[in-house]
């Protein structure tokens, strides 16, 4: 055994898994402001992606400084999947509106293969490239970067959540919509804003992700499992237990791809999630009901 | 004294079901009225149909002056209409102060100021020692009052309490009575919906009987409980 390459494995796992919490924070959003399980996530995140990739490309704006741009277009977009597609669906039965999600998935993914090709892309030479070394152990730079923007925007939402007005409004609908419609907070809007906020955390992600993971139509796939099992694990609606969760789930993926081989990498994770909601069906940090 | 609430030949049906029919009654600002009637008569529809949860299917509600008929609970908040649950429904996660905060920003921009608002409230309601505890540990009776102390903060003119004295001990009733009584010593005016008689009968400045969906009979407490027609339609006649 190795040790160093072992420390090594077990950071790279944490500055990804730091990604993956961002994914499920957007995920734990709408689902707990909502009840409603979103399988468009990933395609959200695929939008952020191909929102750097095509603003780098065209006009050689570097993923860093668009960051913010591609945000605010995710947060309209998820904000309008709102208002004409989940706003009719919000009180259907829960088939429906699994399909309606479901339905957005396979149109997203077919909108991107046929404006963008199924082909890979990748954002090449942008600001953030190269590796650092420290203390005998390589850190790739875009993941370092990748993992402290996550943490940022975690931080960001967290802060939103629990500090502002408006977050106050958003717990409150989340707990209970008509009482929190007694003190005056229109339903609509705050679900709108769970879904734009939702989306841009994907999109977030997205970009972040863009400077080092390559870019296709199907690339959210993926990460919306990763993130249904970090938000079964972190418990839903749980910004904190998000991050955790994003990190466990990561370090087990590296880790065990490292340890056992790469190509069961996703088993091991699913594996994980099945064992969690056997054992702890609340999440590891959600309290029993 | 002028009129707050003016509710002129209301109706709500579902379907083919009459849940209200032709009820007119009106508020005045710092009245205490009492709603009452047996199960089934739409006391909580009537309810419903004041804080804006669904819009009535005939009739108007005036306001304060305004017509707001049909307008949306949020809407209704701003207005000045606050109300209690019949069932509490208190933001089970959040702590006791945060409860109350949600209705305090409805008023206040600042984070800070609603906090201090809300404060104020839960003292106002003998909740101050309970400030940090989830709302879902409280006792029922304690649940109540937060639910009065977080409509509180949103600064109503009316307050509508729906059955906020069912299942409570007699001492705890009293202390609820108490309560609705320095409610309206700060101008309130409140509507409440009540089973409990000996709850309401000595706090209410007007009684309003309804049966069926229509209103049966109104007056003075005193007069209520000696009018055949209510007596009929509690006891079966």
């Amino acid at each position: 055994m190795n040790w160093d390459i072992l420390l090594q494995t077990l950071l790279s796992g944490i500055l990804i898994g730091m990604v993956y919490a961002l994914v499920a924070v957007g995920l734990s959003i709408i689902y707990g402001v909502m009840e409603i399980v979103n399988f468009a996530h990933g395609e959200f995140l695929m939008f952020g992606m191909y929102s750097s990739f095509w603003l780098f490309t065209l006009f050689a704006l570097d993923p860093m400084l668009t960051l913010p741009l591609s945000a605010l277009f995710l947060f309209a977009l998820g904000a309008l999947v709102y208002r004409f597609t989940i706003k009719r669906i919000a009180s259907a039965p829960m088939v429906s509106q699994i399909f309606a999600t479901f339905g957005l998935m396979i149109l997203f993914r077919g909108v991107a293969q046929f404006l963008w090709k199924p082909d890979f892309r990748t954002v090449e030479n942008s600001l953030v490239s190269g590796n650092v070394v420290v203390g005998g152990l390589y850190f790739g730079i875009p993941h370092l970067v990748a993992a402290v923007g996550a943490v940022l925007a975690t931080g960001a939402v967290w802060w939103f959540i629990n500090r502002t007005r408006l977050g106050a409004a958003l717990e409150a609908t989340a707990q209970d919509k008509e009482a929190a419609q007694l003190m005056g907070i229109p339903s609509h809007w705050m679900f709108a804003l769970a879904w734009g906020l939702g989306a841009a955390c994907a999109g977030v992600a997205g970009v972040l992700l863009s400077t080092f993971f390559p870019i296709f139509p199907e690339v959210g796939a993926t990460f919306s499992l990763i993130a249904f099992v970090v938000v079964a694990l972190g418990g839903f609606g749980n910004v904190t237990g998000a991050l955790w969760a994003g990190i466990i789930v990561g370090v087990v993926e590296v880790l065990g791809g490292f340890l056992i081989g790469p190509e069961y990498k996703l088993a091991i994770v699913l594996t994980l999630f099945l064992l969690v909601i056997i054992v702890r069906p609340q999440g590891l940090m959600g309290r029993a009901e | 004294m002028n009129k707050l609430l003016v509710v002129d030949k209301l109706g709500k049906h579902f379907g083919g079901l009459v849940a209200n029919e032709d009820i007119s009654f009106h508020l005045e600002a710092g009245q205490i009225v009492g709603l009452i009637g047996p199960n089934g008569a739409g006391k909580t529809t009537l309810f419903n149909c004041i804080a804006g949860f669904y819009p009535p299917s005939e009739g108007t509600i005036r306001f304060l002056g305004n017509d707001i008929t049909g307008m949306p609970s949020p809407k209704m908040a701003h207005m000045g209409i606050a109300r209690t649950f019949q069932i509490v429904r208190c933001f089970g996660s959040m702590t006791v102060l945060e409860n109350v905060m949600v209705g305090a920003m409805l008023r206040n921009k600042s984070v800070s100021i609603a906090h201090e608002r809300a404060s104020d409230e839960l003292e106002f309601c003998g909740l101050s020692s309970r400030a940090s505890v989830p709302a879902s540990d409280l006792t029922v009776a304690e649940q109540r009052r937060l639910e009065v102390a977080r409509a509180l903060a949103t600064e109503p003119h009316l307050l509508l309490l729906d059955e906020m004295m069912a299942g409570l001990t007699p001492s705890e009733v009293q202390e609820a009575v108490g309560l609705v009584k320095t409610i309206q010593k700060r101008g309130i005016a409140c509507l409440i919906v009540e089973h409990v008689m000996e709850g309401i009968m000595p706090i209410a400045d007007h009684m309003i009987v309804l049966d069926y969906g229509r209103k049966i009979a109104e007056g003075t407490p005193a007069e209520i409980s000696c009018d055949p027609v209510v007596l009929a339609a509690y006891l079966g006649e």
